[in-house]
């Protein structure tokens, strides 16, 4: 008995080793490919500052949008704020949506570090998180202008990730919109 | 060339570690007595040539050889020298090369300190080191070569160091760290030789306790360094995040601590062999898994600035080799050491036990938080992230238990003690951590209310200061000269134990009092937060080395009187354009005001973080203190006597 005992951390550390395996195969990074292709979920929650307007998936609008996943309490957003402050300057779309967060908090977050969303989706008990998928913040998806999600990027967006994976594709969808 | 030169020089080291590995290990099993020895020069010519191809890469970078990819992408010719030998383990390559320095140090140092060992077991303790370098070198050869050549288009110019990494806080953190995780190889490859052996006596802990107790001081201070960078660099006050990368320095610490405790059993009483040398199997299994997780990229994290699944492949073969391997040698030969020795209720094995549980079941809820999502994932449960609420949930109440076991534990003896003694000693340091819990958190507050955590806090390091100070008190008496007659190993765990009361104390009363106010503030507004006034009079432009930034000036005061002048800045660098905040700290014992930049707003206006953190210094006073008594408990003249007295140990048990 005491000897089979011995074996149980080696038992353990094989089954570890399976799932780190089946893990590396997996980015965590990338999107789950069933949500690109889809279109955007159905929704109807509040607006950030402004609690008595309903948003829904039609204020997407038709035109080609970003929708950032976002909350204070997400410490990767600090860093990838400015890189969406300077997107909006460029004239990118981008729709906030504030997941589980705290409304005042969030609109002081806005006026201290600046506000690049067209408006923000409140998500306090990550209702339309749930129905996207969202494993945490931040996350960004590229919604072309049929509604349908073009593009999911898990973590932040920046300079790198914006030239190298996203740039083309918005461009592209922009050209297909018009 | 400098660099072919440090390319050629791993090569050497890599054919160095892998004679290494194999002849002292065949010669401890012929009996050939000049191949085992073989294993220290062997070792200390492998750490030359690692040292030389270190050099050489940071010639690299002092010369601005942007024709090295690796150079080119961490380094740039306005960023100051400093910080130019520094981003040598700024990414992943040079990170791996300096990991494989430090191991190939600990190698030699084991070879020289070491030579009153018993031949046969030094020579398979340098072999499995060098198995454990083997895997490193090739690692780097194969998968991660620093010395890669970006020719014939080399590049005029490099892509800079990341900011945030632009500051003494990483020139000094990760060696410390990397010191602590390499560290627990030494008590490791001392496992496996003993269990190859099968002989796990009581001489087998005390050699290998002052290695534990270094490693260990080394990871405390590497951790408590990261989190003091976070704090200031990060630039919004927060200390700790549990982030994976986080994770993974905290589980082998938490180990390595249970592991310190439980060899002292070992040592003394001879109870605990297969945990302790499971627990040191453990400690440096989780340094490489911390290794694989950030380095593999397979959780997403702040921390993982890059990552490569090849590598991750690689890695996870190495682990399965060392970790799988070493937990089948603990399978199969594990059983012939089971010995018995007695001891009841109050002893002091029982009180290492239970400080042997808590850590371990710490360490495990953290590695189930760290690895849920992973887990849920590769099950299709969907993705799932784990957050500070689930690791406060388990922390808190588990640092408690901890707590209370450690005033105890400094009262019991070994095999048993009389139960009446322990309640002797222990009324009055409850009742004064009971008074001070319930009194001072009216004291501390500004506003006279009752806070739980801080008045949970304030008991916590009443009771285990107090139940210390008991304790010398008792051992020292009138006569102040016993001091000096006490052992190192015991003033260095009263200190290290101090230290985590203060460190306990400044984690509960920062959470608990923390004043943060974020506002927009215009040239001369004025602003209060916990009795001080904050006057901002505009902000300038400033030129650094390799940035521009908006410099604020923020004068605090308190009644009047002038308290500190602030100057947080918002930095622009010019390689990459990335935007850093750097803010700005009046630091003092009981508190800091901590200020930083954020956007600039209409009409000269900007928004602004203002912060008053009580007691937050302690968090690395108490830490570093922690690390000082294990440097101090490490250099009791115990270890260094016996290493003298005993040319011939015993070598069998």
């Amino acid at each position: 008995m005491k000897r089979v005992a011995l074996f149980v951390p080696l038992v353990v550390f094989a089954i570890l080793t399976l799932f780190l395996l089946k893990g590396l195969e997996r980015d965590p990074t990338e999107l789950p490919s069933a949500l690109v292709g889809e279109s955007f979920p159905i929704f109807t929650l509040p607006s950030l500052g402004d609690e008595q307007r309903l948003l829904t998936e039609r204020d997407l609008g038709s035109r080609v949008v970003l929708v950032n996943v976002w909350a204070t309490w997400c410490f990767a957003c600090r860093i990838e704020h400015p890189m969406l402050n300077q997107l909006a300057a460029q004239g990118v779309n981008i729709i906030g949506l504030n997941y589980k967060d705290q409304n005042d908090k969030a609109l002081q977050w806005l006026e201290q570090k600046g506000n690049p969303y067209l408006f923000n989706i409140v998500d306090a008990n990550g209702i339309l998180g749930f129905d996207l998928g969202v494993t945490g913040a931040p996350e960004t998806y590229l919604v072309d202008a049929s509604g349908t999600i073009r593009y999911r990027r898990v973590g932040v967006v920046d300079q790198r990730i914006w030239d190298e994976e996203i740039k083309d594709l918005y461009q592209q969808l922009i050209g297909e919109a018009d | 060339m400098i660099a072919e030169l440090g390319h050629f020089a791993l090569i050497i080291a890599l054919a160095m570690a892998v004679l290494q590995s194999v002849v002292p290990m065949v010669g401890s099993f012929r009996g050939y007595s000049n191949w085992m020895r073989l294993g220290s020069s062997l070792s200390i010519g492998q750490l030359l040539f690692v040292a030389i191809s270190f050099l050489c890469l940071v010639m690299a970078f002092l010369n601005d050889d942007f024709s090295l990819k690796y150079v080119s992408q961490n380094s740039n010719t306005a960023l100051p020298d400093h910080y130019k030998i520094s981003a040598v383990w700024a990414a992943h390559e040079g990170s791996l090369l300096l990991w494989a320095l430090i191991l190939a140090g600990w190698t030699a140092a084991v070879a020289l300190f070491s030579r009153s060992l018993p031949l046969v077991l030094i020579a398979r303790i340098l072999s499995v080191l060098g198995a454990i370098s083997v895997g490193f070198a090739l690692f780097l050869l194969l998968t991660s070569n620093p010395f890669e050549r970006l020719l014939p288009m080399a590049p005029m110019e490099g892509a800079d160091l990341n900011p945030l990494l632009q500051d003494i806080g990483l020139i000094i953190h990760p060696p410390m760290l990397y010191m602590g995780y390499v560290g627990f190889a030494v008590p490791f490859a001392f496992a496996i030789a003993a269990l190859i052996g099968g002989q796990f006596d009581s001489a087998w802990a005390r050699w290998s306790r002052p290695w534990i107790n270094l490693a260990w001081v080394f990871l405390t201070i590497g951790i408590t360094l990261g989190s003091w960078w976070a704090y200031y660099e990060l630039g919004w006050g927060g200390w700790w995040f549990w982030d994976p990368v986080e994770n993974a320095s905290l589980m082998p610490w938490l180990v390595g601590t249970a592991l310190m405790h439980s060899v002292s059993a070992t040592e003394k009483r001879g109870v605990f062999r297969s945990w302790t040398l499971l627990l040191a199997i453990f400690a440096f299994s989780l340094s490489l898994l911390g290794t694989f997780l950030v380095r593999s990229g397979i959780l997403t994290s702040v921390h993982a600035f890059a990552s490569d699944p090849e590598r991750g492949v690689f890695m996870l073969m190495f682990l399965a080799i060392v970790i799988g391997g070493s937990l089948m040698l603990f399978a199969l030969r594990g059983p012939a050491m089971q010995k018995v020795a007695a001891y009841s209720g109050w002893s002091r094995e029982v009180m290492l036990l239970i400080n042997n549980v808590i850590l371990v079941s710490a360490m495990t809820m953290i590695l189930i938080g760290t690895l849920y999502p992973l887990v849920a994932d590769v099950l299709e449960l969907g993705k799932i992230s784990v957050g500070p609420p689930y690791f406060n949930f388990f922390f808190v109440p588990l640092t408690f238990g901890l707590v209370v076991a450690m005033g105890i534990a400094v009262f019991t003896k070994w095999k048993s003690t009389e139960s009446r003694l322990i309640l002797s000693k222990i009324p009055v340091p409850l009742l004064l951590a009971i008074i001070c819990g319930g009194v001072f958190p009216f004291y501390l507050a500004t506003d006279y209310s009752f806070s739980i955590v801080a008045g949970l806090t304030v008991f916590m390091t009443v009771w285990l200061t107090a139940t210390i100070a008991v304790d010398l008190i008792d051992k020292v008496g009138t006569n102040i000269k016993r001091v000096a007659r006490l052992s190192y190993s015991y003033l260095g765990m009263q200190l290290a134990h101090t230290g985590l009361a203060i460190c306990v104390l400044g984690v509960g009363l920062s959470s608990a009092y923390d004043q943060t106010r974020e506002l927009r503030m215009a040239p001369g507004d004025n602003a209060e937060i916990a009795g001080y006034t904050f006057n901002f009079s505009g902000v300038n432009p400033v030129a650094g080395p390799n940035f521009t930034a908006f410099q604020a000036q923020i004068k605090v005061t308190q009644d009047r009187r002038l308290v500190a002048n602030l100057y947080p800045e918002k930095r622009h660098y010019n390689a990459g354009g990335q935007v850093m905040t750097e803010a700005a700290i009046d630091p003092s014992l009981t508190r800091d005001i901590y200020v930083s930049l954020g956007e600039p707003l209409t009409g000269g206006a900007w928004a602004l973080s203002l912060q008053v953190k009580p007691f937050v210094r302690c968090i690395w006073l108490g830490a570093i203190m922690v690390g000082l008594g294990g440097l101090l408990a490490a250099t009791d003249r115990r270890y260094r006597r016996r290493k003298k007295s005993q040319t011939k140990p015993a070598v069998a048990s």
